[in-house]
């Protein structure tokens, strides 16, 4: 399995500029449900009971879907993106200190400015601070496992942590999560809304997890997978992992469809 | 070969997982870190409006509930507007409404509440009239990607000619999507019951 190639995600490198939406009605463009987990995967044993059975039913976008809840710097406190710091009583956490950044782009290349991702994890040794988990690996006193970013005007979002370790959990006798980094990002609209999971290159555990294998499509599996940036990292402090995330694609908005026809 | 349609392909989804809370409702996993959190309140004193309570259960494929569930709603204010820049539509815009809330199922019960207020009625592209609703979007351990549906309020007659309810067939299935008025101790309260799955299973939409 191959780590996505940061030039192919990045449109700065592979595409001079982002492709100009058509004029529309302000919908995004339909969800290709072929690329994302289908709700009943019988291998990831939670979504047999957890799934409809009958379709969807299509809703062309109105107003309530293509708004969607705004915020700004006033909701984030100042260590929100720094998971080394927001939790630390008397020192640092334990674990592979790393940074991971990106840009949250939207299908036509364009950044989507302004928009909160909210991320959580386990820490260094796949145990979660959750009052559920009984897993045998002990708290980090120092790390609580989530923070939370407003991308810039470009899109750009970036945040502080220690690398999550793998950890087991009761599907298979013996199935155990790569590790990994929960995200959860709104775009501009709620019919953006997506929650998702962030690995790492290289992790052997990727191929045989049987929550990622949920995903038909294996170049959509990779683009989950977050290379090793060197050129990012911080000499004697640092790793970084670059992660960027495509939220749906948008015919313009409801505004300039207004001004421009009404 | 036609030129390449270099559009980027969204991001998959994955499944929010039983630790979503400690993302996004830390206090529920058992810790304190956020100096704001979110939460399940969407009134403030100021805010306009009729406040109400919706309150209901996600069930699984064999009626049991969802302890571990995560809703969010996103909804107009009391006039029908949005709180968002796109919505240029008549209603007045209030200050003190996001419109926008979350909430946890409780671990024990399963039962989900919102303080919100009642939304007022959405005017489409079409220029109809759409009944007060609530947008609703749903996560969980075992859901793999988050399931859109909405909820309608029982006393209103403008639900018989809402253009969504109206694309539900057979119609027998749009009861699903209406949440019942009640009162207790002097409070409005909507209840609403989602069934992922089975015979009464919740009207999910691809929006």
């Amino acid at each position: 399995m191959n780590a996505q190639a940061p030039a192919l995600q990045d449109p700065r490198l592979n595409r001079p500029e982002p492709l100009t939406p058509p004029l529309g009605d302000g919908g995004f463009f339909q969800r290709d449900r072929s690329i994302h987990p289908p709700a009943h995967a019988p291998g990831y044993k939670s979504s047999v009971l957890r799934s409809p059975r009958q379709s969807l039913l299509s809703l062309e976008n109105s107003v309530s879907e293509i708004t969607g809840p705004v915020f700004g710097h006033n909701d984030l406190g100042p260590l929100d993106n720094d998971l080394i710091r927001n939790y630390a009583k008397d020192g640092d956490p334990v674990g592979e200190r790393i940074i991971v950044h990106g840009r949250v782009l939207d299908e036509t290349g364009r950044g989507v400015p302004n928009t909160l991702v909210e991320f959580w994890q386990a820490n260094a040794g796949g145990r979660y601070r959750h009052k559920k988990d009984t897993y045998l690996a002990p708290i980090d006193p120092n790390f609580g496992g989530c923070g939370r970013a407003l991308t810039d005007d470009t899109g750009y979002y970036y945040f502080r942590t220690v690398k999550p370790g793998p950890y087991p959990w009761r599907n298979f006798v013996n199935s155990w999560r790569p590790a990994h980094i929960h995200f959860s990002v709104f775009g501009s609209g709620f019919a953006q809304r997506l929650i998702t999971q962030m690995y790492f290159e290289g992790d052997p555990l990727i191929p045989v997890c049987p929550i990622l294998t949920t995903i038909p499509d294996k170049d959509a599996l990779d683009r989950l997978v977050a290379p090793l940036d060197l050129n990012a990292s911080t000499p004697f402090d640092s790793l970084a992992y670059r992660f960027d995330i495509v939220l749906r694609g948008q015919r313009s908005t409801y505004f300039e469809n207004r001004t421009a026809g009404n | 070969m036609p030129q390449p349609l270099n559009y980027l392909k969204e991001t998959a989804s994955q499944t929010a997982g039983p630790y979503v809370h400690i993302g996004l409702i830390p206090a529920m996993a058992g810790f304190d870190i956020f100096e704001k959190n979110f939460s399940n309140v969407l009134v403030t004193p100021n805010t306009q409006g009729e406040r109400i309570t919706l309150e209901g259960k996600v069930l699984d494929g064999t009626g049991s509930p969802l302890r571990d569930v995560l809703l969010e709603i996103w909804q107009a204010n009391a006039s029908g507007r949005y709180n968002h820049p796109t919505d240029r539509s008549a209603g007045a815009l209030d200050g003190d409404f996001r419109g926008w809330g979350r909430a946890g199922s409780d671990f024990d019960s399963g039962l989900v509440t919102f303080d919100t207020i009642k939304p007022g009625a959405i005017i489409d592209k079409a220029g109809r009239k759409c009944a007060p609703h609530v947008n609703v979007w749903i996560v969980a351990r075992g859901i793999n990607i988050g399931l859109n549906t909405r909820l309608y309020f029982s006393d209103e007659a403008a639900n018989a000619a809402d253009p969504v309810l109206n694309l539900v067939e057979p119609a027998v299935r749009r009861k699903t999507l209406i949440a019942t008025r009640g009162e207790r101790a002097g409070k409005v309260v909507y209840s609403f019951t989602i069934n992922l799955q089975g015979a009464d299973e919740t009207v999910f939409f691809d929006v």
